[in-house]
């Protein structure tokens, strides 16, 4: 008997015999003895609650996240603050134990969830249509680059450097398995370099791809970008922080065709990486090459109004191999969860989340550069997080923090060998005027 | 019980707040100051304005028009809608999990790659395969991880003519969207009158220019390829490989291995077998796992262990590359884990047992009054045919939608593609008897009903928060996001057709 | 079913009206019927050179899409834009409401087209 399987041992033996048989070998018939397996499986012995919370408990600790540390560390996960009442809803059984809504009858909740969340993608990137969410930012920014290829019937984008090293990454898998050839044009001083896009732009590229807030923490010249993509007839796509739109023009008022990005700013854990959730949104134009799925308004019989996956023949239980995506199970809890941050943080709460980072950050930049032991770096300006040249390796610099509790900024070396000893230091609402002293202090020690 | 709700943005009100910071403790710097005027917004973002209160109320009333697993019986085929452990929760809630930062050092983060390099093996033992790969984000990021692994070996081996994939007719449709989202051309074998794969079929689409086939075993008709080794043989012999799609995994957890049947590749759906919660749609988790020869290949990084401490290896030259950023989805990896460790060995086959036990079970019962396109035992899965019915004068889909006035989600309906108005039901493990015999007992009334009363079954849903939708207007003039338009100009916002007020909104307020 | 016998069909469930050299081409009774409610129509642009038996576009009901398949040969020459804003009018005319015209190249394309008598039979 396990606790997690109810029917009893006289149970079975009731509905064994209900089907006419005795053993439950009779209803594995059809299985070939050659593949049968004979040994039971290599997995530990069944664990009750308490021993399961010893051993998983143990494996918890000996991380840096069950200590107090202080986290200056960003690159694309960011600790911000996650109002407690985020939690008390997600662990609703009907929101996280729930299934797809494709019965729209017993699901209004999540749809309507849902339907709140693309709304406020909508606002917060100020395009018109927003799909449900995908995995992450990684993803929904190769999403975006299938999605202009099929737009535009092109076969190339051009990237800029300054986005997500690991982003560029998935890009470059995806476009290795479809075709599409994705060229980087370095940095110039932190930030796109636009004469060197315009020149790596051609007749046969879908897209022009830029991060803003890049991967250094610097705010970039969409509108100048999107000049050169549409130009040449290709698309632009941004990939944004959901946090700095309470603060910074909404990508769509600056031309931008495609916006992507990671929800994680919005009270999401760190979580060593994951779950996230990517985002998605677009003109309206583009709707029908949008991935994901995608709830709309509609009524029902007695006239109420009434949420519904719609738009559905672009996803793979309808089109298969002609769908816009192969997506199906996406991160919906988690976008619950960004919508409900968005939702209790509101229009003041963000924007006031948004200029404390931008606050803190410079004052940590101010208090680092006073210090002679850091040089800046870009002149741009930046966006809760900045990089300061170091005058000793950043390994090393951040091998001293750590014991003092500090997780010290990325080491940009590590991914841009023209940027050895340069330090990305993220700063959130979180830091405290203390822990930034206790940073600069100690960074010179 | 029909109640309206509002949007939240409906119930704003300027000037509300649910959140408070702690003061600035740094000096304040003006944002006009640090960034050119042509980067800021001069409009805030179109977000609500509500209190605490009202955000829990509202989120509270939208659970309540919601079900989920921990509310009844969700017998979804291919779904595998079993009971998410409470604890499994509690676990991956730990702040030593919760705080970590992706980019902390290794050395900080024994615990967790020590977890990952476990789940791996299990996984690996538990599918038959070599080595794992952790880091899809769900079961179709799983399969396009797992055919860019087989693209990637026929590219190495110098057999770029393999541009084919073979997929059944009954496949799930991520199967075909993963192949041409991989840059094959799909090929379609048939179904035998048995439910299996057609083996002269397949012989002969079978050549070098088909890169392999993808299979789910059991089937999408819930029943075991008793063929599978010949099945294997045929795609090996003509320089194929085999992917698996593990989809249906809860049917055969220590009983058989997709790796001693022959495949090369697998995924799994953690959110399915390994009880990781659905969550209204995600987040999951597809975990591939590889035979020796396609290592190489898979996704980076993998978690390794030198034998003193666990660490990421990164350097893959054959890698297909990255495919997610960071390392997956940590939190759901975590429950696994923690699902795999509390059922043990012999709860995981007892487990999958139960599975099939529960769906014969119901089978026998229920093929009284259904049709049963292929009459043999089944899996963990059946599916039955509502012709009889639709001939009576009743759809699947009025079935379905009365099935919710006897308080129970749906089966999958109309999946998969091969059975006419197909009913798929997948019971699973964790449902008591009791359960499957009220089900049961639920379908034999509205079979009764289809044949005394059709009319009560055509219109039904009739208790739940709203009845049968308008799915037409829902595609024809799209509302995908609320929009506050100024006054009652409906014009003013995003139509795809030509708009015209909408009836249905709310006094002083368009929803465009 | 109305299977009108001025028209031709595809056994694809199209039908053909030829007025000179051009051929307006559109989808069934039988067609719109079995796909219920069509909410969307993709028509490829004017100029798009078609040949016979290929994919020129899609039209989708709520819960299926379905390739058109071209039953001749030639380019397009005229698209029916009234689709774009009321993809139900096939729904409510099959026959009145074409999809696109095409600039028939091959005359003897036309001899593999059903008429109206072989089009009923492959319905039965």
């Amino acid at each position: 008997m396990h606790r997690y399987i109810p029917n009893t041992d006289t149970q079975r033996q009731e509905m064994l015999a209900s089907l006419g048989m005795q053993h439950i070998e009779e209803l594995f018939a059809d299985i070939p003895a050659q593949v049968r397996l004979n040994r039971p499986l290599d997995v530990p012995r069944s664990h009750s609650e308490l021993e399961l919370m010893t051993h998983i408990k143990a494996l918890a600790d000996k991380n840096l996240g069950a200590t107090d540390y202080v986290c200056f560390r960003g690159a694309g996960a960011y600790d911000h603050y996650t109002p407690s009442i985020v939690n008390h809803m997600l662990l609703r059984q009907e929101f996280f134990t729930a299934y797809t809504p494709y019965q729209p009858e017993i699901s209004q909740g999540t749809l309507q969830a849902i339907f709140e969340f693309q709304s406020m993608v909508c606002e917060l990137t100020g395009l018109d249509v927003a799909n449900a969410s995908v995995y992450d930012g990684a993803t929904a920014l190769a999403e975006a680059a299938m999605m202009a290829g099929n737009a535009t019937r092109r076969s190339e984008v051009v990237v800029s450097g300054t986005v997500h090293p690991e982003h560029r990454a998935v890009l470059e898998t995806y476009g290795r398995t479809r075709d599409m050839t994705v060229k980087v044009v370095p940095h110039k001083a932190g930030c796109a370099d636009m004469e060197a896009l315009r020149l790596a732009v051609t007749p046969i590229t879908a897209a022009v791809i830029l991060q803003s807030p890049n991967f250094f923490g610097v705010v970039e010249d969409l509108s100048g970008a999107a000049s050169i993509a549409h130009a040449a007839g290709a698309l632009l796509i941004a990939s944004v922080d959901p946090l700095s739109l309470g603060l910074l023009k909404p990508p769509g008022e600056l031309g931008v065709d495609i916006a992507v990005g990671d929800g994680q700013p919005l009270g999401v854990p760190l979580s060593f990486g994951g779950p996230y959730v990517g985002f998605m949104a677009a003109s309206q134009k583009l709707l029908r090459n949008l991935p994901g799925r995608i709830v709309g308004i509609t009524s029902d019989t007695a006239g109420q109004r009434a949420y519904v996956l719609t738009m559905q023949t672009r996803e793979q239980h309808i089109r298969r191999e002609k769908a816009t995506s192969n997506i199906c199970t996406n991160n919906a809890l988690v976008a619950l969860a960004t919508s409900i941050y968005l939702t209790v943080m509101g229009k003041a709460g963000l924007r006031e989340v948004a200029e404390q980072c931008v606050s803190k950050s410079c004052y940590a930049y101010a208090e680092l550069l006073k210090t002679g032991e850091f040089e800046p770096a870009f002149a741009a300006p930046f966006f809760r997080e900045f990089v300061v040249k170091s005058k000793r390796p950043v390994a090393e610099l951040n091998q001293g923090l750590l014991t003092h509790q500090i997780l010290g900024g990325y080491d940009l070396g590590q991914d841009y060998p023209d940027l050895q000893n340069h330090w990305l230091v993220a700063v959130t609402e979180k830091r405290t005027k203390a822990e930034i002293d206790h940073l600069v202090r100690k960074a010179v020690q | 019980m029909r109640k309206a709700t509002k949007l939240i943005f409906e119930q704003s009100v300027a000037g509300r707040r649910g959140y408070q910071l702690p003061p600035l403790d740094t000096p304040t710097v003006n944002v006009s100051d640090h960034y050119p005027a042509d980067v800021l917004r001069t409009q805030p973002p179109g977000l609500p304005e509500v209190s605490e209160i009202d955000a829990i109320r509202h989120f509270t009333a939208l659970s309540q028009r919601n079900y989920g697993v921990d509310a009844g019986f969700y017998p979804l085929g291919s779904c595998t809608m079993k009971y998410n452990p409470k604890i499994n929760e509690d676990v991956a809630r730990l702040c030593g999990f919760t705080n970590s930062h992706p980019y902390q050092p290794e050395e900080l983060s024994q615990g967790i790659l020590e977890l990952l390099y476990k789940l791996d093996q299990m996984l690996a033992d538990v599918t038959g395969m070599a080595r794992m790969s952790l880091t899809p984000a769900a079961g179709a990021h799983g399969e396009m991880a797992g055919i860019m692994a087989i693209k990637a070996y026929h590219r190495h081996n110098g057999q770029q003519q393999r541009t084919k994939f073979i997929v059944t007719d009954s496949a799930h449709g991520t199967n075909p969207a993963t192949a041409a989202a991989a840059g094959y051309e799909t090929v379609e074998v048939k179904s035998n009158d048995r439910g299996g794969v057609d083996l002269n079929e397949l012989q002969r689409l079978m050549g070098p220019d088909v890169a392999g086939l993808m299979l789910t075993n059991p089937n999408t008709l819930g029943l075991f390829e008793c063929d599978i080794v010949k099945i294997a043989s045929i795609v090996h012999g003509g320089g194929g490989l085999l992917y698996y799609d593990g989809a249906n995994a809860n049917a055969i957890m220590g009983i058989t291995r997709p790796g001693d049947m022959g495949f090369d590749v697998v995924h799994l759906n953690l959110h399915k077998s390994f009880s990781t919660p659905h969550g209204g749609g995600g987040p999951g988790a597809g975990p591939i796992g590889v035979k020796e020869h396609l290592v190489p290949f898979l996704p980076r990084p993998i978690v390794e262990y030198d034998g003193t401490k666990y660490y990421f290896d990164h350097d893959r030259p054959l890698s297909v590359g990255r495919i997610k950023n960071f390392y997956g989805h940590f939190l759901v990896l975590v429950r696994a884990y923690a699902y795999i460790l509390s059922m043990g060995p012999e709860g995981l086959r007892h487990a999958s047992e139960t599975a099939v036990l529960n769906a014969n079970y119901m089978l026998h019962k229920l093929k009284t009054r259904f049709d049963v396109p292929y009459d043999r035992i089944c899996m963990h899965e059946f599916v039955l045919s509502g012709q009889r019915q639709k001939n009576q004068g009743c759809s699947t889909l009025d079935i379905a939608k009365r099935l919710l006035d006897y308080g129970f989600h749906p089966p999958t309906v109309y999946f998969p593609l091969i059975v006419k108005e197909a009913i798929m039901v997948e019971p699973v493990e964790t449902e008591p008897v009791e359960t499957l015999d009220a089900f049961i007992d639920a379908m034999l009334r509205i079979a009764d009903e289809v044949e005394t009363d059709p009319d009560l079954v055509k219109h039904a849903p009739y208790s739940t928060v709203v009845g049968r939708l308008d799915e037409v207007k829902a595609v024809r003039q799209p509302v995908l996001r609320y929009k506050e338009a100024p006054g009652t100009d409906a014009s003013a916002a995003h139509p795809t057709r030509p708009t015209t007020p909408s009836p249905m909104a709310p006094a002083g307020k368009a929803i465009i | 079913m109305n299977i009108p016998t001025t028209l031709r069909y595809s056994k694809d469930h199209e039908w053909v009206r030829l007025e000179g050299n051009t051929a307006y081409i559109g989808i069934t009774d039988y067609a719109q019927n079995a796909l219920g409610d069509i909410v969307f129509v993709e028509l490829p642009p004017v100029g798009t050179a078609l040949h016979m038996g290929g994919v020129f576009g899609v039209v989708e009901s709520v819960k299926a899409a379905s390739d058109l398949y071209c039953p001749l040969s030639g380019p397009v020459i005229a698209v029916n834009t009234a689709l774009m804003d009321d993809p139900g009018l096939l729904n409510r005319d099959a026959y009145a409401n074409w999809l696109i015209a095409v600039d028939l190249k091959d005359s003897q394309e036309l001899e593999q087209l059903l008429d109206a008598h072989a089009y009923q039979a492959i319905l039965e």
